[in-house]
This record gives C-alpha cells, sequence and structure tokens, in this order.
C-alpha cells in the first residue's frame, strides 16, 4: 500500500474494470462483454475497441442481456455483463436468481456507477441496494473492489472463479493507494492498518477514507480492513478483529440494512458478539449533488467515521 | 428415428404418462402438457433434431430449451420414453428429493439444458445459446418452446430484436398457440393478434403449423434449418388438453390436475384414442 500521502493518481474504479477485460481477452478467447448502449461509461468500451468481435451490444434491454449472457455461459463462454448497477442487478434480478443462480452459470455481473458518489443524477440513478439482493443469492459472490488497481485484479479473479460473481464500481475518479503487489485473494480481506482499540470494516472506495480517519485518530489504535469481499465473507479476519479489538465500525457507500454491515453483523452477532456502528446510507434515498457534498451530507465521510469510532468505542464492555 | 405412425403411437404413451404423473403429484399443469405431446413427440423422436439420451452433453448435440417451464410433464414424460432416465422416476414428480422439480432444474435432471420458471426469461438464454454457436461457426442448432400467454413479457420482444438483428437462423421458436392462459383466454387477457404480422415485423421468418399434425410439426423443423439470415418461429396452433375431453378448450385446466376419479377417464380416453389424433395426409 502506498503511504496516505496527498497527491495519490485519482481514478474511478470502473477504468480498472475496462482495463482488467483487454487483459483477459488477451489470453482467453472465451471472454466475451455485453453492454446495454452505455459502454464507454462502464468501461466495456475498452474491450469492444480491442475485441470487436466478442462485444456484444445488447441495446437497453437489460433483462434479455442478462439471459443472453447465460446462454453462452452454457456454451461454454465467460461473459461479463456491464450496466449501472441500477439497472443491473437492478433490472434484471430474477434473470440473476432463476437463469444465472439456479443454472450456476458462469456469469459475471458487473453494477456500474453504485452508490451516492455517481452524484448529480440523483436517486433514481444512485444504487444503494445492489449488494443487498445480490449476497441474499445461494451461490452468488460479491465484490466491491477499492481502487482501481484492485478493480482490475477483482475483474481477472472473477474470471478465473468458476461461477456466478457480482462487481460493483464507482463512477467518480477515486484515490488509488492500493499497488500492483498488494495480494487480491476472493474471499480473503485485507488488514491494511493493525490496531487493538478498534476496528474499521469498509469495502470500495471508502476503504480510502477509513483509512484518513484512523491517521486522525491519533489517541486510538485503529485497525483498518478492506473488506472488498462481501460474500463469501472472510469469517476468520473478522473474527478475529472482533476478538482482538472488541468494536467494529462498518463503512460501505450503501443502504445500511443488507449490505456489508449487517454481513458483518450477522456473523458476529452468532460468534462474537461486540458493539458494532454502520456507516452507511440510513435507509433513505439520495438526492442530486456533487459526489463529495452528498458522501458528507449522508454521513460517509472522514468526519463521520472517527464520530462512529468514538461512539463505538464508549459502547465497550 | 421413428415413422410417423410410431411417433403418434408415440405421443398418445406420452398423453397418458402425463395424467398419471400430474395426478400423482397432486399440483402442476394439464391443458399445456397434454397440448405439446405432438410437438415434443416430433422433437425428440424424428430424428431431425440432434441428441443422444445416451450422452446427454454430447457438444455437438441440438439445445432444446423451455421457455414455458411449467409445460415440464411433457418434456420429462418424452425424455423418459426417450431414454434420458428411467421411466419410474416420472412418478416422483414435484415429489420431495426427486430430479423432477416442479418447473426443471438444470443440474438435476440429465436432458435440461436451462433451469426455468418466470415465463419467457429462457427465450434470452435460447438466443444467448444461438449466438454463442454462430460466433463459433458451429452448427448446432437452438430450439425454444415457448407460450402464447408468455409474449405478454416485454423481455420476450427485447429477445425477438435481438435474435433478429443477429440473423440468427440456427434458431427456431416453437409457440404453443393454444389461446388460452391462466386467467382466460389470450385474447380477453392481453390481445396477440395479429401473432404473425408480429412476428414477421420483427425480422422473423414464421411458419403456421398444426400442433397435432406431427407430420406437418416434423415438416416445418426441417423447413425451419432450411432458412437463411431469420430466427424461425413456427406457430403451433394446438388443443389445449389435447386428448381429453373435459379438458380441451378449458382454459381453468392450464394449472390444475386430474383427482382419480377424472385421471381414471382420461386415461380410459387416451387409451382408446386408437389414431384419432394424427396426421391428415397419412
Amino acid at each position: 500500500m502506498n503511504k496516505l500521502e496527498k497527491k495519490l493518481k485519482m481514478v474511478p474504479t470502473r477504468n480498472g474494470y475496462g482495463e482488467g477485460l483487454v487483459e483477459l481477452g488477451k489470453n482467453n478467447k472465451d471472454i466475451v462483454v455485453l453492454c446495454a448502449d452505455i459502454s464507454d461509461s462502464t468501461k466495456s468500451g475498452m474491450f469492444r475497441d480491442a475485441y470487436p468481435d466478442r462485444f456484444i451490444q445488447t441495446g437497453i434491454a437489460e433483462q434479455n442481456m442478462m439471459g443472453l449472457a447465460v446462454g453462452l455461459a452454457l456454451t461454454g463462454k465467460i461473459p461479463f455483463v456491464s450496466t449501472y448497477a441500477v439497472f443491473c442487478p437492478g433490472l434484471n434480478w430474477s434473470q440473476i436468481r432463476v437463469n444465472v443462480c439456479q443454472n450456476n452459470a458462469n456469469v459475471k455481473i458487473t453494477g456500474a456507477h453504485a452508490g451516492i458518489s455517481v452524484g448529480p443524477d440523483g436517486m433514481s440513478h444512485q444504487a444503494l441496494e445492489d449488494m443487498a439482493i445480490m449476497r441474499c443469492l445461494p451461490g452468488m459472490v460479491v465484490l466491491a473492489p477499492c481502487d482501481a488497481i484492485e478493480t482490475k485484479k477483482a475483474t481477472i479473479a472473477a474470471a478465473k472463479y468458476n461461477g456466478p460473481v457480482y462487481l460493483r464500481f464507482a463512477r467518480e475518479a477515486t484515490p488509488v493507494f492500493t499497488t500492483e503487489k498488494t495480494p487480491f485473494k476472493i474471499g480473503q480481506a485485507n488488514v491494511l492498518k493493525n490496531g487493538s482499540d478498534v476496528t474499521i470494516i469498509a469495502c470500495g472506495p471508502l476503504v480510502y477514507k477509513a483509512l484518513l480517519a484512523a491517521e486522525k485518530l491519533k489517541d486510538i489504535s485503529v485497525r483498518v480492513i478492506n473488506n472488498h469481499t462481501i460474500k463469501p465473507l472472510d469469517e476468520k479476519t473478522i473474527l478475529k478483529a472482533a476478538k482482538e479489538t472488541g468494536a467494529i465500525v462498518t463503512v460501505e457507500e450503501h443502504q445500511v440494512i443488507g449490505g456489508l454491515g449487517s454481513a458483518v453483523a450477522e456473523y458476529l452477532s452468532k460468534n462474537k458478539p461486540v458493539p458494532i456502528e454502520m456507516i452507511g446510507v440510513q435507509d433513505r434515498w439520495g438526492e442530486s449533488g456533487d459526489p463529495d457534498e452528498l458522501i458528507e451530507k449522508f454521513g460517509m465521510g472522514v468526519d463521520s467515521i472517527i464520530k462512529a469510532v468514538k461512539k463505538v468505542i464508549n459502547k465497550k464492555i | 428415428m421413428k415413422t410417423i405412425k410410431q411417433m403418434e403411437k408415440i405421443a398418445c404413451v406420452i398423453r397418458q404418462d402425463i395424467i398419471k404423473m400430474l395426478e400423482k403429484a397432486g399440483s402442476g399443469h394439464s391443458a399445456g402438457s397434454l397440448g405439446m405431446a405432438d410437438v415434443f413427440t416430433a422433437l425428440y423422436f424424428s430424428g431431425v433434431v440432434k441428441h443422444n439420451p445416451k450422452k446427454p452433453n454430447w457438444s455437438e448435440r441440438d439445445r432444446i430449451v423451455l421457455s414455458n417451464a411449467h409445460i415440464c410433464p411433457v418434456q420429462y414424460a418424452v425424455l423418459a420414453r426417450a431414454g434420458y432416465f428411467p421411466l419410474k422416476k416420472l412418478s416422483t414428480l414435484r415429489k420431495l428429493g426427486s430430479s423432477l422439480q416442479g418447473h426443471p432444474h438444470k443440474d438435476s435432471l440429465a436432458g435440461i439444458e436451462a433451469s426455468g420458471g418466470p415465463i419467457g426469461h429462457n427465450t434470452s438464454v435460447a438466443v444467448g445459446m444461438a449466438y454463442s454457436f454462430k460466433m463459433d461457426g458451429k452448427r448446432n442448432q437452438v430450439y425454444c418452446l415457448v407460450g402464447d400467454g408468455g409474449q405478454d413479457e416485454g423481455q420476450v420482444w427485447e429477445a425477438n430484436m435481438f435474435a433478429a438483428k443477429h440473423k440468427l437462423d440456427n434458431l427456431t421458436f416453437i409457440m404453443d398457440r393454444n389461446n388460452i392462459q391462466i386467467d382466460g383466454y389470450t385474447e380477453d387477457v392481453m390481445p396477440l393478434e395479429p401473432l404473425r404480422a408480429k412476428y414477421e415485423a420483427f425480422n422473423w421468418h414464421v411458419i403456421d403449423v398444426n400442433g397435432h399434425s406431427i407430420k406437418a410439426i416434423v415438416d416445418a423443423i426441417e423447413q425451419a434449418k432450411a432458412i437463411y439470415e431469420k430466427p424461425v418461429m413456427i406457430l403451433a396452433h394446438t388443443i389445449p388438453g389435447k386428448g381429453v375431453n373435459f379438458m380441451e378448450w378449458e382454459y381453468s385446466w392450464h394449472g390444475r390436475t386430474p383427482k382419480e376419479q377424472e385421471a381414471r377417464d382420461a386415461l380410459r380416453q387416451l387409451r382408446t384414442l386408437g389414431g384419432k389424433i394424427k396426421s391428415e395426409d397419412e
């Protein structure tokens, strides 16, 4: 991991997806990419330009797109399905449930422009429920990588994994704070910073904000975990953190109902109950605005994380 | 490969299997299953469609996908009669632990190409398969059985547009045009006509066929293979509940099963059906 330098490169995670696809396409002829009329913004256009014969333009038809992907997977391809998360899985959840999951089809589902930071487009376009509706599907892997480099790795790892995978990406350019050498393994969380008083478990670009919060909390020893795999949850690392630090703050750009916070709470309440605070959208709709303003207004900024850490520590028994 | 006469006999046996299965299961869909017995017999026994019950995953096989998945009892009966699995399995339909699930589940049963349930979903899966074979220059054909009520689903028309855009001439849909759905006649619930004109407007080749004439069905499947540059829709005009007089044309039989006495009556009718359902020019 790079140090928390002020001048980190700013790249949207979705760019890592495009780069990952292009790299995958080079060596594996079975990789195909589908997109529903937004190939430039999803960055699937990078694959289209490199391998036009293996790019499938579906038009604005997300339900059909998912079914097509399943047909391709059942005949030996490894399809990546690309559009905005509000449409996929937002519009085609039944196709994912029955056609992808109940066939255990090798389909990679991606939701771009996830989270409130999609900004000015407003509440209809801010996917804050996608991890919840994907996490509850048996057999589905759910990934929320933290920066562009990790997204590229996650894309490549998803292709190597045999079975349904969901990956979520963000629209905005966010700090690239991992390196090519940072390990990435599906189902294995990365402890970015060790600490003994409290653990912040975060996913997606907000992991960086968790690191900034931990750095500012000089008097408190904060452990920070990049929990890029929401399902299957890295229970070992989370249990260890709960045992050793005794308090947890979860951080995600998603409704607090059903996402990372819920996954952690479900597990720990059964195995090691400790006080938990959840940073995320608190069961309400988003609104138009500048991405940074929205992150602050909806309580997912550095100051909110710091407050949550202090609060959860006070609840420690 | 069977002759038309042999297939007509097989279809009659299939209908009896369906009645027995559904009576035992106590729930399921009778009308569509009976109505499609001739089409399914033609698909699996004519020799036109490439498949091998001994090697269900044979890579050269054509794909038969069910989009109106609720009529799976007919497919189960045909698969068993074709030799995919023992006949005695048929009596386990919808029971706990059975590989014959209420709606087909791919990994539970040999011969099922895609799990199904929600109406229309598998049209897209079939189109995806056909596209995939075209990409690879393979000659496998894809057949998708669709319901007429299922045409209400918007996804079906998304799939139809995609298939026409890519001129998927390795793709044949066969519609069970029986004019009923759960709540009534299709034209009352949501008018579909003119169906032929709709598909033609979507750049499909359309063949109308008597869905109870095995000869006509086989001819249509053969003809569909010879059509270039367009996907083909075979509109199989069928009678729901065909073969059992108190079920025919009764939309109430779409989603219910015969009780013991009704099953006995139905089986008696089917046993004496003789050559009543036959290809006219035989």
